[in-house]
């Protein structure tokens, strides 16, 4: 039997505040962390985690992670050294851009003076790879590290990833996650060119009116690790990843097979990887980016992967509250997800109002909601509990990428 | 173009250059090694490009690897703008 692979630490910065907490109480209160159209993290203040010259060498979206990650490994108990060698703890954090932002400054200076004045430091900072490196180095693990590029499924991609990683025996424990902060000049007029963004503003996921995400910045961070070397260091486990499916549609450059048939097959391998059946589940974080087509599509990959339970399972989408955060967003809603379970709850999608032909499913729309516990009894050897609570976090990404984490908690 | 660089003038732009890519300013003087400030390669690019910018003086492959503290940088671009 393979590693199972637990939870010790997750931390986040999302437009709700800097910090898990924030993101679950406020999401729950129906704060929404939008403000004309965009959702910033404007709580976050880089040089509250980093020196000013560690601050100058990253790209926002890596001082987010690392922001991100000082919550993680505060919480599984690291910060006061590595439990493990370091050479066997990995670092793998997703993104769907990377410093673009960086890349676009050093356009503006190639342009106006010319290319010997470009900053020698624009690779290092524009790289999709610099949180991860960033994290390795700040924290000094030196085991397997890589960036993971899959569009909006990129953080789900990586700590889909990190949980093979762990299994696979080579490593005890992987930080990973996803970050991004992508709203810069091209993108949002790329985006918007591209009819993917809401022109007006609002993030409506599942509704009748929706007409497209909402640009957000964050990340989501969490440590990883072993079942049995979280167990003999005496960690405290907050969550496990009990299994992680992935497929591509194979269909469009952007757009989401409307069948919804690869990403109910990721969501499918998820589950069978988890060892549990779909009437386990207690809870579906949805994708749900409030374009027209994902939640079609997304609402009929639940119903063909989970059948007639699609119907009774509460499905809500944290991007109600802080829009689209991209590479970062499955794992922000990761973390999100493992707080759901433990506090046994099922978030709204808050906004909710106006339903539309064949998008039927438990929206969660009057507000947060006890979570039933209906079996949290996995069967591939975790234990039977009668509270432990199960869950799928969905996340999807433009050239059909489809990344599904299935989550437990106590 | 050169712009003759004098001792204190270039001390000014190096100071500061060093204080933009993240060095103290209470440590900077002139027997400062790069070492003991943290100041690195890439860092040392950043400042023969404010150099550069400031003086005309270009500071290239050798010139930089040979130098250690931040007297030398001052003496290297009052001896090139002369």
């Amino acid at each position: 039997m393979s590693q199972r692979v637990v939870v010790t630490g997750t931390g986040a910065v999302t437009p709700l505040g800097v910090g898990g907490a924030a993101l679950l109480d406020r999401w729950c209160e129906g704060t929404s962390g939008i403000e004309d159209g965009v959702a910033a993290c404007r709580d976050f203040s880089p040089l509250d985690f980093l020196s000013r010259k560690e601050a100058r060498r990253a790209d926002r979206f890596t001082q987010l992670a690392i922001a991100a990650a000082d919550e993680a490994i505060a919480e599984a108990g690291w910060d006061d050294g590595l439990p493990y060698a370091p050479e066997r703890i990995g670092c793998v954090i997703g993104t769907g851009i990377g410093g673009i932002g960086s890349l676009e400054s050093q356009g503006a200076v190639l342009r106006e003076k010319g290319p010997k004045a470009v900053s020698p430091l624009a690779v290092p900072l524009m790289m999709g790879n610099a949180g991860a490196a960033a994290l390795a180095m700040k924290f000094g693990l030196k085991g397997e590290s890589f960036g993971v590029v899959s569009a909006c499924a990129a953080g789900a991609n990586a700590i889909g990833t990190a949980v093979r990683l762990v299994r696979s025996g080579q490593v005890d424990a992987v930080l990973t996650g996803g970050s991004e902060s992508a709203m810069t000049g091209i993108a949002i007029a790329a985006f918007a060119s591209m009819g993917a963004t809401s022109p007006t503003g609002i993030s409506r996921p599942f509704d009748a009116r929706r007409d497209g995400f909402v640009m957000g910045e964050g990340a989501g961070v969490l440590v990883i690790e072993s079942a049995e070397s979280a167990e003999a260091r005496g960690a405290d486990v907050i969550g496990e990843i009990l299994g992680y499916g992935a497929t591509c549609d194979a269909h469009h450059l952007t757009a989401p097979d409307p069948a919804g048939d690869g990403s109910a097959r990721a969501i499918a391998l998820a589950l069978s990887d988890a060892g549990i059946t779909a009437g386990q589940l207690d809870y579906v974080n949805a994708h749900g980016t409030s374009t027209p087509l994902n939640d079609r599509s997304e609402t009929e990959a639940l119903k063909r992967a989970l059948g007639a339970h699609a119907a009774t399972i509460p499905v809500s989408s944290t991007k109600s509250v802080i829009g689209h955060l991209m590479g970062a967003a499955g794992a922000v809603e990761a973390v999100a997800t493992i707080r759901s379970l433990r506090q046994g709850v099922a978030p709204p999608t808050v906004g909710w109002e106006e339903a539309e032909e064949g998008l039927d499913l438990d929206y969660v729309a009057d507000g947060p909601r006890p979570l039933a516990t209906r079996s949290g009894i996995p069967a591939n050897g975790a234990g039977p509990s009668a509270d432990r609570r199960l869950a799928i976090s969905n996340s999807f990404g433009f050239g059909g990428h489809n990344a599904v984490l299935c989550l437990a908690a106590t | 173009m050169k712009v003759k660089a004098s001792p204190e003038t270039a001390e000014k732009v190096i100071t500061a250059g060093l204080i933009e890519v993240g060095a103290e300013p209470g440590d900077i003087n002139r027997e400062a090694t790069f070492e003991s400030l943290d100041v690195d390669s890439l860092d040392l690019v950043e400042i023969a490009q404010i150099v550069e910018d400031e003086f005309g003086v270009e500071l290239v492959g050798d010139d930089v690897q040979n130098l250690k503290t931040v007297g030398d940088v001052i003496d290297m671009v009052v001896a090139k703008s002369a």
